[in-house]
């Protein structure tokens, strides 16, 4: 148990020859507080894995230092940091048993055999594997495979924190909801530090207390699921995070009203001070705009409107710009113009892609 | 499924056939041939029956005294080299390295060796081991050490064995190397995460992972080492006295130096047989291990 600080941690593969580095990784500050659950959430690419692996010990950072509690391992092995990790597609060791596989991390560290075994039981309990503990694992499908990989991460119960890759890509989609759940009891029960990488937002938000956010190397929001969707730091958070992603609409911003597309929107609060050569945009969720008769609000035209069964989305244009409302399934939306209202306070502005607090009119 | 008779597609099986006839199944029936005769030169030949086969597999009788203790030869001769080259190219595989520019000239020297003429290794080690101006006999007499393989049979042996290792053994270290470069990093990533020893590595990740191609190298190098001829005929031509005589060598003082046509046609078959029944067991149990990874 140990909450672990990332000091001005970076990484660049090519290594730190001087010039404009190529950072996998841009440099990053950030605790990660013991026993919570956090996800790691962005495109492929983005540097998660390589964020894990500086934690875990398999890359050793390019620059800063990595702290567990007040202990510095940023140097320290793999071996030496009392961390689990488990992997994107299954490592098992064929030639053992199910059983074996599950105790071969705590064998490596000399625990005492009846120790050993009333932990294997218990994790074999846990993620459903009682049945096969004495099964060659070798003949096993992946989503077995992939469940003993679980397992090893989950056994040892003295760790530091567990680390997830992507651990769910080669599961199976029922089965993927119930290991989902399974880990998040497994987490609440173990009361464990623990890191999940995904790059699925669902995965994320029903896994974690708190959500990364990243992109390009860097890490752009760290929140609850509700902060993420209520108040996006950045734009690509506010596109990435939600089932079609935020709107966003290029804007010029003149103190407390946004010019878009020639129409004006009156904002709940001030913005004073943004230089005149930003890039001003305002997001607004689809679910925070509404569609209303022709008249009313904001002027626009309906261009199709998709029926997903729960809910209605209308796509819509506003001069040049495109968005999205959801719309309540016993509401008829009138064919051609409309007219469109933003919720009071869910518009957020974004000068230069960063979210901009106003002040208080 | 209909099966659709159609006699043309023979004509498509042919060119096969006749080659295979001609490379294999008539070269085969010629020795078959003379193994049921005797000759006395002169192309005449007397019907012997299975005289030869008797006699043969009679270790009391001339003939299957100097078969029975060549084959002995050759299987304590395979026995040696299969447990030097084996252990030893999985030691060199792993210590090749696998990324960098000393793969590529690591993988070019390692496969010098098996670049030679086979007759050509056999005169380097002819020379290279003489005592009296070979660079390694010399090298070994000025220690103090009495070295000298064409007079001791100990000498003769080391001499043949340490050629072959030299000359075979990058084969099998070029094998496990392969299959050491399939093992995906996230196995050797989560070893280190599981705390395993470099031991505890080898033994359950990198060992099981070789199995196939350790199979398919102890084959090749049982079945080469089984059969070596060219080799220690060159350095030694089956000396000193028997000494290094194996069955190929003894098959052709049969053949070539005693015209015994009729003998040699019988150890050849056997000879053979028991190299086929080899080459069933492993195929037998390479595909079972097959059959066992699936399952």
């Amino acid at each position: 148990m140990a909450r672990i600080t990332l000091d001005g941690i970076a990484h660049a593969y090519a290594g730190p020859a001087g010039g404009k580095k190529d950072y996998a990784l841009k440099p990053l500050h950030h605790v990660w507080e013991a026993g919570m659950a956090y996800a790691l959430l962005g495109p492929s690419g983005c540097g998660k894995t390589t964020l894990l692996n500086i934690i875990s010990g398999l890359v050793i950072p390019s620059e800063g230092r990595l702290l567990f509690d007040t202990r510095d391992v940023t140097r320290l092995p793999t071996e030496q940091r009392n961390i689990a990790q488990v992997f994107q597609f299954p490592v098992i060791y064929d030639t053992m048993t199910v059983a074996e596989n599950l105790a071969f991390p705590l064998k490596n560290r000399r625990l005492p055999k009846d120790v050993i075994a009333a932990r294997v039981a218990e994790i074999a309990a846990m993620l459903d594997l009682t049945r096969d503990l004495n099964r060659r694992a070798r003949g096993l499908t992946a989503d077995a495979k992939q469940k003993i990989s679980l397992g090893r991460g989950l056994v040892r119960s003295d760790v530091s924190a567990v680390l997830f890759d992507e651990p769910l890509t080669v599961i199976d989609p029922a089965l993927k909801w119930e290991l989902r759940s399974k880990l998040k009891a497994i987490h609440r029960s173990l009361d464990l530090l623990m890191i999940y990488v995904t790059h699925d937002q669902v995965e994320a938000l029903t896994f974690a207390d708190r959500v990364v956010v990243m992109k390009d190397g860097q890490v752009l929001q760290v929140g609850t699921p509700l902060e993420l969707f209520e108040r996006p730091a950045h734009t690509f958070v506010g596109y990435f995070v939600g089932s079609p992603g935020m709107n966003l609409l290029p804007a010029r911003l003149a103190v407390d009203r946004a010019l878009v597309d020639g129409q004006e929107i009156r904002l709940d609060a001030a913005y004073p001070g943004i230089p005149q050569n930003a890039q001003v945009q305002l997001g607004v969720r689809p679910d925070h705009v509404t569609v209303t008769q022709p008249g009313s609000g904001l002027k626009a035209k309906v261009e199709r409107i998709d029926d997903l069964g729960r809910v209605r989305l209308a796509r819509l244009r506003l001069g040049a710009d495109l968005l999205v409302a959801t719309v309540p399934v016993d509401f008829a939306v009138p064919e051609g113009e409309v007219g469109l209202r933003f919720a009071p306070g869910r518009v957020h502005v974004y000068v230069d892609e960063r979210r901009v607090e106003g002040a208080a009119t | 499924m209909n099966k659709v008779a159609d006699n043309r597609a023979w004509l498509l099986v042919l060119p096969v056939m006749l080659i295979v006839a001609f490379s294999a199944l008539l070269p085969v029936m010629t020795v078959v041939n003379y193994s049921i005769q005797d000759t006395f030169g002169n192309n005449q030949f007397f019907w012997n029956g299975v005289g030869w086969y008797q006699d043969l597999l009679d270790p009391s009788s001339e003939l299957g005294g100097r078969f029975f203790s060549a084959l002995g030869r050759n299987f304590i001769f395979s026995a040696i080299i299969l447990s030097i080259e084996v252990p030893l190219g999985v030691v060199v595989a792993l210590a090749m390295p696998r990324q960098g520019i000393g793969v590529a000239a690591t993988l070019v020297v390692m496969a010098l060796p098996l670049l030679v003429p086979w007759n050509v290794v056999g005169t380097i080690w002819q020379i290279f081991a003489r005592g009296d101006i070979g660079l390694l006999g010399a090298a070994v007499n000025a220690l103090g050490i009495n070295y000298n393989y064409t007079s001791e049979p100990i000498a003769a042996w080391i001499t043949v064995i340490v050629m072959d290792v030299w000359h075979w053994t990058s084969l099998v270290a070029l094998l496990c190397y392969a299959g050491l470069k399939s093992i995906p990093d996230a196995y050797y990533q989560a070893a280190r995460i599981d705390g395993a020893s470099r031991w505890a590595i080898f033994s359950k990740i990198q060992l099981p992972k070789m199995r196939r191609v350790l199979l398919i190298a102890v084959l090749l190098r049982f079945m080469d080492s089984f059969m070596i001829y060219t080799e220690p005929f060159v350095v030694t031509g089956g000396g000193p006295g028997n000494s290094t005589t194996f069955l190929s060598i003894d098959v052709v003082k049969f053949a070539l130096g005693q015209l015994d046509l009729g003998k040699a046609a019988a150890i050849s078959l056997v000879y053979y047989l028991i190299i086929l029944l080899v080459c069933w067991a492993f195929y037998t149990v390479m595909t079972n291990v097959d059959a066992e990874r699936r399952a």
